[in-house]
């Protein structure tokens, strides 16, 4: 057990499975020599070599589109976008190839590949650095999108990205990379793909959450507490192909549903959610599903920034406003 | 070394057997084992005859959209004949001959332009990564093929292909770039047929050559007649070695025609003279290549007559088949977005067929 950060679950993930499996390669901006502008590919360089974990001309269609090549001629490549706002010039690539070689060769060629991403706001930055941009991944057939609000989860899902034999997004909560530490086994584990958490059982309302939102979530569920309210949180963990089986058996318990996402509203996460939730437990709802999300604007810079990041206190607001109702 | 010889700066271009069939220069002449050379001929003969039959067969309403290659047959079998077995063809979508040479089957190109899908699954030996249309992106795969080839020391070779339009393409760059900066073996054709679509060779670069971007990259480029089958196979077999050898990549620019339309659904007369293709109708590759073979004595119009005569039965029988293939399965069309159907897949698969069932369809 080693008690670590987020960033240095993904790390010790890295590098644990570049020890194991000879043809996981890592490659982006800056993650060869420096490790990564967050550190999160550190000392793999001078570990594997630079055949193993290498700088890329700055150039994210190139890191994707050389990445299935690779994929498809017997590598693994872990590709690093160095923030998930820069992603658009890769878009291209991942949504018209990455998603679709397994189909388009009926199964000759598939990508056992990887993309991560740190994604989401609260860090003071600059513009194009604070994203959410979930549905444009969970929206194109062929992509799995995961992500972990864990150092335990991190290092799970990313070893299950790594050995799944079909191409995985994977956003890194960067707000959180290094807001607190866990217990996390040395050894190799998976969390799987596709199975959400239930990080708290309670009985008033299903809150679902991802990413950073999951703690401040629990920030929220103390504040309600102090009011008797009772509250389920599901951590999602992948958004696309999304649990529906643990969201609808807790709506079917509590009766009420609040998603809560940093994304922003329209056609965002939510709205599928409560699809699912409408479609498959409407006649146990008390309440209307409702979502508490990013507004339909340009992430603010740090200025403005307090307006659209979701604070405990506006978590609080909205699941007394759906249990009240 | 030729691209040392034939500088694209001083706009110099490959040429090896003239437009009329003769040899321009003997010590440039490569030393092709005569059943090699009938080999071309034959796999570009049965591309050139499929390709206006399936031109024939959508004008028929029989084929759906189809995106011709006559004229461009010398600048894909001169390329492929010098590689390897083990070396890979990265296509864009007008390169039936290439894939014809490197064992694609002519039923599976058919069946992919009458629109299933399987015609895109080459059998397991053939490394022909199939037909894709956004443009130019499919040079990174090929970077990305070489750049594993050489990690693994899979002493592969790879060839991708991009047309003149694609040159304008930010991915066009990447690739070249990607495959520069890591010495990858690959090799980047540029078929220049003159036009994309509609719009013309000049509006695409104020660069003289479009071999000339290989400068900037630090790789050597090359302009080639491509409709010059000779001078393609020398360039290539240059550029392979080098590769091969671990220096990297080499851009060759294959200066042709697309004699055709753009594709069934497109009209070229409204974009270019009769003139201008009956110019480079003179210099169809077919007509230089038999008069080399017949010069050779190792073809004969008897043999032409004998050949086109079985190629078009097989081409006829083949597609027959194609048409008779039918519909794509309701399990094919869901099976191959994910190794194993997600939940959400499996259940819109399932209320699918539920409803054709209680239709009775």
């Amino acid at each position: 057990m080693a008690l670590i950060n987020i960033l240095e679950a993904v790390n010790k993930t890295l590098e644990q499975q570049m020890e194991k499996d000879p043809t996981v390669v890592v490659l982006g901006e800056d993650v060869g020599y420096e490790g990564g502008v967050f550190r999160a590919t550190a000392g793999l360089q001078q570990k594997f070599g630079e055949e193993r974990s290498f700088d890329t001309p700055l150039a994210e269609a190139g890191i994707i589109g050389t990445s299935i090549g690779m994929a498809i001629n017997g590598l693994k490549p872990v590709a690093e976008i160095q923030f998930s706002g820069f992603m658009f010039p890769a878009y291209n690539q991942i949504a018209t190839h990455v998603a679709r070689y397994r189909n388009r060769s009926r199964g000759k060629y598939h990508l056992p590949m990887v993309i991560r991403m740190p994604y989401g706001g609260g860090i003071r930055a600059l513009e194009h650095h604070s994203e959410s941009l979930e549905t444009l991944f969970a929206h194109i057939p062929g992509l799995k999108l995961v992500i972990p609000s864990t150092p335990y989860d991190a290092k799970g899902l990313l070893t299950a990205a790594i050995k799944d034999p079909d191409p995985v997004i994977f956003m890194e909560p960067k707000r959180i990379y290094r807001a607190f530490k866990q217990e996390v086994p040395d050894e190799e584990y998976i969390v799987p793909i596709g199975k959400a958490k239930l990080v708290k059982e309670g009985k008033d309302i299903t809150v679902v959450a991802w990413g950073a939102l999951v703690r401040e979530v629990e920030k929220a569920i103390k504040l309600v507490e102090e009011d008797g309210i009772s509250v389920e949180l599901i951590d999602l963990r992948t958004i696309a192909p999304l649990d529906r089986e643990t969201v609808i058996q807790s709506v079917q318990k509590t009766g009420r549903f609040l998603v809560v996402h940093e994304a922003v509203k329209s056609f965002g996460p939510g709205a599928e959610l409560i699809s699912i939730v409408n479609e498959k437990a409407f006649l146990s709802l008390e309440a209307p599903p409702t979502r508490l999300t990013g507004f339909d604007i340009t992430v603010p810079l740090p200025k403005g920034e307090h307006h659209f990041i979701i604070d405990p206190q506006r978590i609080a607001y909205e699941i007394r406003k759906v249990v009240r109702y | 070394m030729l691209t040392k010889k034939f500088d694209p700066l001083k706009k110099k271009m490959l040429q090896i057997l003239d437009q009329d069939g003769n040899i321009v220069d003997k010590t440039l002449e490569p030393n092709i084992p005569s059943e090699l050379l009938l080999k071309m001929y034959r796999t570009m003969s049965l591309g050139k005859i499929a390709d206006i039959k399936a031109l024939q067969y959508q004008r028929q309403g029989r084929m759906l959209t189809y995106a011709p290659n006559r004229g461009q047959e010398a600048a894909q079998v001169g390329a492929m004949a010098p590689l390897e077995n083990q070396d890979w063809l990265v296509l864009a979508f007008r390169e039936l001959n290439a894939m014809l040479y490197k064992g694609v089957t002519l039923e599976q190109f058919f069946l992919y332009w009458y629109g299933n899908e399987a015609g895109s699954r080459f059998n397991d030996d053939v490394k022909v990564l199939p037909i894709s249309v956004p443009i130019a992106s499919q040079i990174n795969h090929g970077a990305g093929l070489a750049m594993a080839s050489k990690k693994l020391k899979k002493n592969e070779v790879v060839v991708a292909y991009v047309g003149d339009g694609g040159t304008s393409h930010g991915e066009f760059h990447e690739g070249l770039n990607f495959a520069s900066v890591y010495d990858a073996p690959l090799i980047v054709i540029i078929q220049n047929n003159q036009w994309a679509i509609s719009t013309p060779r000049l509006k695409q670069s104020k660069a003289d050559t479009l071999a000339q971007k290989a400068i900037g990259y630090g790789m050597p480029g090359i302009q080639v007649d491509g409709n010059d089958v000779l001078a393609m196979y020398a360039a290539v077999k240059e550029a392979a070695e080098r590769a091969r050898s671990g220096e990297g990549p080499t851009l060759i620019e294959a200066v042709t025609y697309r004699l055709g339309p753009h594709t069934t659904s497109d009209d070229p007369t409204i974009y270019r003279t009769d003139e201008e293709v009956a110019m480079w109708a003179k210099r169809d590759p077919m007509i230089r290549f038999k008069k080399y073979l017949i010069d050779k004595k190792i073809w004969s119009d008897e043999q032409e007559e004998k050949l086109v005569e079985e190629l078009s039965d097989y081409v006829n029988t083949t597609f027959k088949k194609v048409e008779e293939s039918g519909l794509v399965s309701l399990e094919d069309v869901f099976n191959y977005t994910y190794e194993e159907l997600t939940p959400q897949l499996k259940e819109q698969y399932e209320e699918y067929k539920a409803y054709l069932a209680k239709e009775g369809k």
